[in-house]
């Protein structure tokens, strides 16, 4: 394998949490709820998904555990947001606190194991095609699910009929509410899909980028994948440019040590944090785009009146 | 069985009151059954938690150690979220504040003078409002989202902690060891009283949440601040600017929590390291709901905060519970704080079935 093909392959391990984590928080966004607790439910999915792969042996039941515990968790946010209409940011940044807490108790005993890495599926036939072929089709199983949920969120969003129903809640709440649709039921919905997206980027964390159990080891990705939806402008596509040009920021530091490039590494390691500033400010300095492009009900609490 | 909510004609002062203690009371319970999980005796563990720390005069110099930070940087936040501005990197600004301060007893670490110690502090306060310029500057004139800018800052600042300690500012004689040279005596923050080990940080977090609550009560710029912060048009009617508060606010914040950085440098550590905060910043944040916004609320909800800090340790030894109970008991404690706090705003009921919603009123 050549050297390029093999930057390419951690650029993709790099990327796929951001892109998992980005287009769960998407779809949660587009409903008008903004859920904050991405790094938390990240977090708690990596730990439970590390625990249940030592326990049952088996990292496919790792990579369920992993997105069930994130859903779940995220149910927490929802009850408080939508049932109690809590303020969403602070009630987002509780689940950020609270996942980093409860994830460093589930993960307690796993530390300094080795986990089991995932290991990849060949497709046939497409396996054999040159260069692209070990890059994108000798992968594992998360890999695939964040290319398909990336194609399946933008057909479901912009396609179907439950997605314009989405779009419409997240535009206007009570308009949406006046036209019969269960304003508070889908946004339930669309959190718990935030929450299993983010916990399945959490799995890929703890089996395949560094398949162990660290504390604190998503390490601000859900932060990065909070900036990734507004980079995207709430759209699908660009979610999966963002996520592979951030991968690319986050693991050309390794790169840019192993050829020994005399920048010290900790200026190398904030580059993605200093990245993520520098396209937040060039995506959102533009006041009217910014505007049009943002969930209109976005954060804003909705009381059903009756 | 469904639970719905019907805004009260006007916020219920029962409640406001009450909630906080709500909260505590429903954290302490959901501690227990945590204990109990984890196969530790409840009543043990949260003595060892709540009430032994409070027992010797060593841990209430602890308590005051750590409270100190957690009240300083709580009622600048207080002031940034009253006003809607988000500023979650106090974290980052602490660790700014902290270096900015160190660059007097660091560098110059040969000038002797009683001046030092006055520079330190103004110098970390600056350090620390500079901090929170950069997501002032571009949430006032780059519409940029200061939540993730503050936040991204942190992990910025503490790779740059990271790096001077490990780079230009290791001490000569620490064999290697990340640290600075130890701060000389004049740049050593006092003791309060001679008992132990608490130091004026907890003097300036005191005076600091006073202060603040006198502005936030009797002046026009408490006003303001409110104003802006539950509707920002009207705030505009009566002339005030929110570019202006996003600066104020988050400037405010910055250089308290820059002071509770150069504080906890130069009272507690005495040099720099690469950690310097078990997470004071994020904390805050906490303290800063338990206490409802208001500077005097903070006070009392700092000192609760930091006993679960000092009773977490003690536990730790104790009861061999792991350090991260401390950090789940804090997460849970704002989860509760932002439920009972919907009780303020809203009457709770549970309907048990869709036909008893006929007679409910309309009071809406």
């Amino acid at each position: 394998m050549g050297m390029i093909e093999a930057i390419l392959l951690t650029v993709i391990t790099a990327a796929t949490p951001l892109v998992l984590a980005s287009i769960g928080e998407l779809v949660t966004e587009r409903t008008g709820v903004l859920n904050l607790g991405v790094e938390g439910m990240m977090v708690m999915g990596a730990a439970i998904a590390f625990a249940a792969t030592q326990v049952s042996g088996s990292p496919y039941i790792g990579i369920l555990a992993g997105i069930a515990g994130g859903a779940l968790f995220s149910l927490l946010f929802g009850f408080l947001t939508l049932t109690l209409v809590a303020n969403q940011v602070a009630t987002g940044l509780a689940l950020t606190i609270l996942g980093l807490g409860v994830s460093g108790q589930i993960g307690e005993p796993y530390v300094g194991m080795s986990g089991a890495k995932l290991q990849p599926i060949e497709i046939p036939v497409l396996a054999d095609i040159p260069f692209l072929g070990p890059l994108l089709f000798r992968q594992d199983i998360i890999f695939y699910l964040s290319i398909a949920l990336v194609f399946g969120v933008n057909w479901f969003l912009f396609r179907s009929r439950a997605g314009l129903k989405i779009r419409a809640i997240g535009d206007n709440h009570a308009s949406a509410h006046a036209l019969g649709i269960h304003v508070i039921r889908t946004r339930y919905l669309a959190v718990m899909f935030g929450g299993a997206c983010a916990g399945l980027a959490g799995a890929q964390l703890s089996l395949v980028y560094t398949p162990q159990w660290v504390e604190n080891m998503s390490a601000g990705r859900g932060w990065i994948a909070l900036a990734l939806v507004v980079f995207a402008s709430w759209r699908p596509w660009r979610v999966l440019l963002g996520g592979y040009l951030f991968g690319a920021v986050s693991i050309s530091q390794l790169h840019a040590q192993a050829f020994g490039i005399g920048i010290p590494s900790q200026f190398l390691s904030a580059l993605p944090y200093a990245a993520t500033i520098v396209v937040l400010i060039l995506i959102s300095h533009n006041r009217r785009m910014t505007l049009i492009n943002t969930p209109a009900s976005l954060g804003k609490p909705f009381v059903p009146d009756r | 069985m469904r639970i719905e909510l019907e805004k009260r004609a006007n916020p219920s002062r029962l409640f406001s009151i009450l909630s906080p203690f709500l909260a505590l009371g429903l954290t302490v319970v959901a501690g227990g059954i945590m204990f109990a999980l984890l196969g530790k005796s409840p009543g043990a563990a949260l003595h060892g938690f709540f009430i032994e720390p409070l027992l010797d005069v060593w841990s209430l110099h602890e308590i005051a150690i750590k409270a100190a930070p957690l009240i300083l940087i709580g009622v600048g936040l207080s002031v940034c979220y009253r006003s809607n501005n988000w500023n979650i990197g106090a974290e980052g600004q602490f660790i700014a504040g902290a270096i900015a301060g160190s660059i007097v007893p660091v560098v110059l670490h040969d000038w002797h003078s009683p001046l030092v110690l006055p520079l330190m502090l103004i110098s970390g306060m600056i350090g620390g409002a500079l901090y929170a310029a950069v997501p002032a500057f571009l949430k006032a004139h780059m519409n940029t989202n200061e939540i993730l800018t503050s936040l991204m800052l942190v992990y910025i600042a503490q790779l740059f902690l990271d790096w001077l300690v490990r780079g230009p500012w290791r001490s000569p004689d620490a064999y290697n060891f990340p640290v600075t040279r130890d701060f000389a005596p004049e740049a050593i923050l006092p003791e309060l009283v001679s008992s132990g080990r608490a130091n004026l940080g907890f003097a300036f977090a005191i005076i600091a949440a006073v202060g603040l609550w006198f502005m936030m009560r009797y002046t026009l710029k408490g006003f303001e601040i409110t104003v802006l912060g539950q509707s920002e048009r009207a705030g505009r009617f009566a002339g005030f600017s929110s570019r202006r508060m996003i600066w104020f606010s988050m400037l405010l914040s910055g250089a308290l929590a820059g002071l509770a950085g150069v504080s906890e440098v130069s009272g507690t550590i005495g040099k720099l390291q690469p950690i310097i905060s078990p997470g004071y910043g994020f904390t805050a944040i906490i303290v800063a709901f338990l206490g409802r916004l208001n500077p005097l609320g903070i006070i009392a909800a700092g000192l609760f905060l930091a006993l679960t800090y000092v009773g977490g340790e003690a536990v730790q030894l104790t009861l061999g519970v792991s350090d991260k109970v401390t950090r789940v008991f804090q997460g849970l404690l704002l989860f509760f704080v932002l439920s009972c706090d919907t009780l303020i705003q809203y009457r709770v009921r549970l309907a048990f079935s869709r036909l008893g919603r006929g007679n409910e009123g309309g009071a809406h």
